[in-house]
């Protein structure tokens, strides 16, 4: 643990200045994509829910792709491929963007986009686990689609699919060492970079993989909080009861 | 044949029996009955040890049933059960359920068991259904499947727990009738139950067991037409009104 | 945008020498998994504290790290491991082939534990109670009751987090492994043609995992038990 206070190669900082640094990139991706991934996977999750027409079809199309191709394959298209098949000026002007945003950019595009294909099927399944009744119900007292989902719907379903959405939540936070392979210098980056400097890599991985469990156990306690205080008696499926 | 001493259990402070005291002889067919939450089920279940006892002792021919023994297996080789729903396995067909405990417990070659299991079925009236599986039968039906499958092992003591209550009214004669031959095939049965009629017609004795204690115990036709608690007399009333 | 075809066909071979070994990876990672899984399953029910400890333990830290990291731990401590094995202490050269084979085994495992260990939830109390009562031994009880029922109960699961795996073996990347990625991304080095080869390498993995996916939910309406 000692290796945390040394100094680095550079004689400025100390080694433990690059886990803050890794750490911090690897919560600003997760939290960023998050947040993308609920907003998009919502509407997605929404449009397969609908009645007819073209966006329930949009919608899976959306799923079925982002879900059925590697993480690493979906940031390398961002990173790698996009610029090359845009018209020449954005290409350019996305590969110029300086290191560690022309990094953290597409990542954050792409696991947002690839989380919320996995929310979306989430939502949809939450929704359809409703009864019957609370659409029939709403449309009877006039609710517009809009805000049928909006008032009714989606604060039900969620409350439903809170268990697996904690469990994406999790998730995200280990996908983002997926973004290392396109020098996004996060966690895990910093594992290994402190042990190619110092050899000690029993410390080095150690205490980065130490921050990943404490990552989890905060993630995990804050969703529990987040299920128990939103909680229906009548839509508890036994999680966080106990 | 059965004897149960002074037997106790406790769940944490609830008390759900309360110092039981009761002998079977053999050949003998006994019911146990008694308003819900009386008992009943717990107190057939320490019989063939599917629930221990705090206090007091229980024997089955030669085996003794105490606080603190816990192999059973030589007892459940002698002691048959049959539950409210069934436990068919729904994996198997009908006539492996019936020999796959002759194989696997007493060791029973596979030939032996399976000419032993055509017997049984077709005893219960079962021959047409053998390559079927649970699924495709009916409550009464999986039922007497059940029953050939303890009568497999050749018991001495058959338990029955509530046989009927789970099956709709139509059916429930068809398991009567197989409990009724077995009764007079001099099989020693112990019957938690709410069939009257059954209790009235095949029983010996009957057990009325209310708040964890046994109340009464009487000669079946002396229980029915002049019972003498209070209780017994109130639990009569209200189920014989229909 | 231009994409070049015969910059594609060309390499053909050696992109599917690289799916071989996504496939292999794959296998291994499925079939020991789901062994170890299971084993890490019934140790977690278990009655030996100790057995339950460890089982519970193992699955919560395999499930909170990413996979990457745990390619680079064992990657890191194989060699240790086969040292102290065999040759008394010092670390062994070993093939990335063994060591990434056990990585995903012991990762998987602890996903697949909990697949398995939900599908025991699954199995009705009473299962158990009739297995007791006809006296069934623990083991065989689990071998021809439990088990089964437990399986068939989240097959599809399983299978969909074989469909996981089939991707997440697209990260032996860090380690410059020759995996369908890997091959690609060699490739692309080597020819220039970065566009061609990750397009490519995208249907293809679109392809596999679409079609099982599919197959899965076809199985999942077969699997009920045929009920009247």
């Amino acid at each position: 643990m000692s290796l945390l206070f040394e100094t680095t190669p550079d004689g400025v900082s100390r080694y433990i200045d690059w886990i803050w640094s890794g750490l911090a990139w690897t919560l600003s991706l997760a939290f960023g994509a998050w947040t993308i991934a609920l907003v998009v996977g919502t509407l997605v999750g929404v449009a397969r829910t609908l009645p007819g027409g073209i966006w329930p079809r949009l919608g899976r199309i959306y799923v079925e792709t982002f879900r059925n191709i590697p993480l690493l394959v979906q940031m390398f298209f961002w990173y790698f491929v996009l610029p090359e098949i845009l018209p020449q000026r954005i290409g350019l002007a996305i590969k110029q963007m300086d290191p560690p945003w022309g990094s953290f950019v597409p990542a954050l595009v792409c696991l947002g986009l690839f989380t919320a294909a996995r929310i979306a099927e989430q939502v949809r399944a939450g929704v359809q686990a409703l009864p019957r009744g609370q659409t029939a119900a709403a449309s009877a007292l006039g609710f517009s689609r809009g805000g049928m989902y909006r008032l009714i719907l989606l604060p039900q379903a969620f409350r439903i699919i809170l268990p697996t959405l904690t469990n994406e939540f999790m998730t995200i936070f280990k996908n983002t060492s997926v973004a290392l392979t396109i020098g996004l210098v996060e966690l895990t980056a910093t594992a290994r970079e402190i042990n190619e400097n110092t050899f000690r890599t029993f410390e080095a991985y150690g205490v980065v993989t130490l921050v990943y469990l404490v990552i989890a156990m905060l993630a995990w306690s804050l969703m529990y909080w987040i299920e128990r205080s939103v909680q229906l008696p009548s839509l508890v499926s036994g999680s966080a009861r106990k | 044949m059965i004897s149960i001493s002074q037997v106790s259990k406790s769940y944490g402070t609830f008390q759900v029996l309360k110092n039981c005291n009761a002998e079977v002889a053999r050949g003998e067919v006994v019911v146990i009955c008694g308003p819900s939450g009386s008992g009943k089920s717990t107190l057939i279940k320490t019989v063939n040890g599917l629930e221990t006892i705090d206090a007091g002792e229980i024997k089955v021919g030669d085996f003794r049933l105490a606080p603190g023994v816990t192999h059973m297996a030589a007892l459940r080789r002698s002691v048959g059960m049959v539950f409210q729903s069934f436990e068919l396995f729904p994996h198997l067909s009908v006539l492996s359920n019936v020999t796959i405990a002759q194989t696997k417990v007493l060791r029973r070659p596979k030939a032996v068991a399976e000419e032993k299991a055509r017997a049984l079925l077709a005893r219960v009236g079962l021959s047409a259904h053998i390559t079927k599986y649970p699924a495709q039968l009916s409550g009464g039906q999986q039922q007497r499947v059940a029953i050939a499958r303890a009568l497999a092992l050749d018991p001495e003591v058959m338990l029955f727990d509530e046989p009927t209550s789970a099956l709709d009214p139509e059916m429930v004669n068809e398991v009567l009738d197989v409990m009724t031959s077995l009764a007079k095939q001099g099989m020693t049965m112990i019957c938690v139950t709410h069939e009257m009629g059954f209790a009235r017609n095949v029983a010996n004795r009957v057990l009325f067991m209310d708040g964890g204690e046994i109340v009464e115990t009487a000669e079946a036709a002396q229980f029915f037409n002049a019972p003498e608690s209070e209780r017994a007399k109130a639990f009569l009333a209200r189920i014989l009104k229909h | 945008m231009k994409v070049d075809l015969s910059a594609i066909t060309s390499v053909a071979p050696f992109l599917l020498s690289g799916l071989l070994f996504t496939v292999q990876i794959t296998v291994v990672g499925v079939a020991g998994g789901i062994v170890f899984g299971s084993l890490l399953a019934v140790a977690r029910l278990s009655n030996n504290r100790l057995l339950s400890t460890f089982a519970t333990t193992y699955i919560n830290l395999m499930r909170s790290i990413p996979l990457i990291m745990v390619i680079f731990w064992v990657f890191f401590l194989v060699p240790w491991a086969i040292g102290w094995l065999t040759n008394g202490g010092r670390p062994v050269a070993v093939g990335a082939s063994l060591t990434i084979y056990v990585t995903f085994v012991l990762f998987e495992a602890a996903y697949y534990a909990e697949i398995v260990r939900a599908g025991f939830r699954s199995i009705s109390a009473g299962q158990y109670s009739a297995c007791e009562a006809l006296g069934l031994s623990k083991f065989h009880a689990y071998v021809y009751i439990l088990f089964p029922q437990a399986i068939r109960n989240v097959l599809p699961i399983l299978l969909t987090q074989t469909i996981i795996l089939f991707q997440d073996t697209s990260l032996v990347y860090v380690i410059s492994a020759t995996d369908l990625l890997g091959a690609a991304t060699k490739i692309a080095q080597r020819d220039g043609s970065l566009v061609e080869m990750y397009l490519t390498v995208g249907v293809i993995y679109f392809l596999f995992c679409y079609t099982a996916s599919q197959l899965v939910k076809r199985l999942q309406g077969r699997l009920a038990y045929g009920a009247r």
